[in-house]
């Protein structure tokens, strides 16, 4: 037992020979809210989805909430926020949120409540009854996002939860965000290019070419690197600007 | 229930996609019916030359629906130049009927009606009946046999490209992926995907059988209900081909790509060309197709009027082929998750 609720060690993945994560390890404490920092193509998703168990690393292993990855109670505590939206688009909003409550085991009384609650908190509870053809993209990310919440877990890993998505809107998500973190003692793991995002998060994490470059909270990577804002700290840490 | 959770939801988006609904139900029926009226189109007028016929078989054969030219002098040269369908030349004890045979179904059609009024007493006269063929012979493959396969023909083609594009869909959206990092089982999955397209496909099947049965009138001797189960063994077996193959194609269009690989080439070993004459190693390879033993269990009972113990060979090949495809579904899905 430890305070960890995800302890990545020395985890390694080629895809046809290519190197995509290089022996990387990372201990993401429990109840905080933890950002990984990247350009695209640094192998942010491909590190997400070994944590979800959807891929196989080569070599390492990953420990979730005290469990080996892959484990098939992780799949109930873990709430996952892919990156592209992966949604039914013929069906309605709400058939879509029910549709993937019920793949967990939740009662009836129960799925309705955590139907009425995740939408009303991504501001959906109106637009429920549309097809999700008819969304916008801001809309289908909040219905992700949505869908993510729908099991009240323990985790939530959000792969770029507010691409798309107004300022006002990003602003209410990361202040539930930080409440779902502060009062229910969740564990977020966010990924971002917004350095707006990174600012807000407890950790940090910089991730390039695989590799763990920089790690910390926002405060003291930027003492460290004795840098103004989160560019200049990716610069001086020997990445590009994002 | 997470297998219902999956079946309501293809219901749900069945229900919304009203041309996916009505290429699985209507396109068949309007198919089918195509090919009813093409092959069985000219049987009304069958054209017959008769040579010193007398009298009261004249009066029996026109009473019959032939269209008769009476010509003592006639040739097979002529009949194959003016495109009769048959000559036949009355001699004592000794009749030769000339089929031009170009259309067997024709043909056929001409020899049953022929022999039914040859076996009226008052028309012995016509004595011995030896019958000649312009083209082809006697074993010519006709609209009969062939139309209780294609019922089964039907079943697996819609079935296995609506389930194959669906489960596509799936793949290429993301939302498998998606459903795979929820609790749900692998099998779960594709029980859910078996249960709600099998309603679809066991509704279409009810509607070919009984359109093709009471609608177009194909000759049918055994029982429908054993129809109604070797054409659902069909769908399962098409379904869970349908949804393996999704799994290698990329595309829309690339999934299209298995239609003349894995669709068309069924078709020539399930009877419509007789099995019989070809090579062994290409018996052979009928006997890997799904569609041979359907199409042979479907013309045991609608054609020879086969009871359930003569097809349960046919049926548990079939059966065997469902359950190696679900299981490979099964194990094609640990790309997406390994648990």
């Amino acid at each position: 037992m430890d305070n960890h609720a995800i302890s990545i060690k020395v985890l390694e993945k080629s895809f046809q020979h290519k190197q995509v994560i290089a022996p990387l390890s990372l201990d993401i404490p429990k109840g905080q809210l933890m950002g990984l920092l990247g350009p695209s193509g640094c192998g942010k998703t491909t590190l997400i989805k070994m944590i979800m168990g959807m891929l196989k690393p080569d070599n390492g292993t990953i420990e979730v909430l005290d469990l080996v990855v892959p484990h098939q109670q992780l799949l109930k505590d873990i709430g996952y926020m892919a990156q592209s939206d992966a949604l039914y688009t013929d069906l309605t909003g709400e058939e879509n949120l029910h549709f993937f409550a019920k793949l967990y085991p939740l009662s009836k009384a129960e799925r309705m409540e955590r139907v009425a609650y995740a939408a009303n908190l991504v501001r959906l509870t109106d637009d429920l009854q549309l097809n999700v053809g008819n969304y916008s993209g801001g809309m289908k990310r909040r219905l992700s996002l949505a869908i993510a919440l729908i099991q009240n877990p323990k985790l939530l890993i959000l792969d770029e939860p507010t691409v798309g998505i107004d300022p006002v809107l990003k602003k209410e998500i990361w202040q539930e965000l930080i409440r779902l973190k502060d009062q229910e003692q969740k564990t977020i793991l966010v990924t971002t290019h917004a350095m707006d995002e990174a600012e807000r998060c407890d950790q940090l994490a910089m991730l390039r070419n695989g590799r763990i470059i920089a790690q910390g909270t926002p405060q003291a990577l930027k003492n460290h690197y004795q840098a103004k804002d989160f560019d200049e700290v990716f610069l001086k840490a020997g990445g590009d600007v994002l | 229930m997470r297998i219902g959770a999956i079946v309501t939801r293809i219901i749900q988006q069945m229900k919304r996609d009203k041309r996916t609904l009505a290429l699985l139900f209507l396109a068949p029926l309007l198919v089918l019916s195509l090919m009813y009226f093409i092959f069985n189109s000219n049987e009304a007028s069958i054209t017959l030359v008769v040579s010193n016929g007398p009298a009261p078989l004249i009066e029996k054969l026109k009473n019959a629906d032939f269209s008769i030219i009476e010509d003592d002098e006639f040739t097979k040269k002529q009949l194959q130049d003016k495109e009769y369908d048959g000559w036949l030349a009355i001699e004592q004890n000794n009749s030769k009927l000339t089929l031009l045979n170009d259309d067997p179904s024709q043909a056929k059609a001409l020899t049953m009606q022929l022999a039914q009024i040859s076996h009226q007493p008052s028309l012995t006269a016509m004595g011995n009946l030896e019958t000649d063929y312009v083209y082809g012979e006697a074993d010519t493959a006709i609209f009969d046999i062939f139309s209780p396969m294609l019922i089964g023909f039907f079943v697996f083609f819609f079935v296995f490209l609506i389930t194959g594009i669906a489960l596509l869909k799936e793949r290429t959206s993301g939302t498998l992926e998606r459903l795979l990092a929820t609790p749900i089982k692998r099998s779960e999955i594709v029980a859910g995907y078996m249960v709600g397209y099998g309603l679809f496909a066991f509704l279409q099947t009810i509607i070919i059988v009984l359109f093709g049965i009471y609608v177009l009138d194909i000759v049918h001797v055994g029982s429908i209900w054993l129809v109604l189960l070797i054409n659902m063994v069909v769908a399962l077996v098409s379904l869970s081909l349908g949804a393996l193959l999704s799994s290698f194609a990329a595309s829309e269009f690339q999934m299209m790509q298995f239609i003349p690989l894995v669709i068309v080439p069924q078709v020539f070993f399930s009877g419509i060309f007789p099995l019989d004459s070809m090579a062994e190693w290409l018996q052979n390879i009928g006997r890997i197709m799904p569609l041979y033993y359907a199409a042979d269990a479907l013309n045991g009972v609608m054609y020879k009027g086969y009871s359930f113990y003569d097809i349960i060979v046919n049926l548990t090949i079939l059966a065997c082929f469902a359950i190696v495809f679900i299981t490979l579904n099964i194990i094609s899905l640990k790309k997406y998750r390994s648990l």
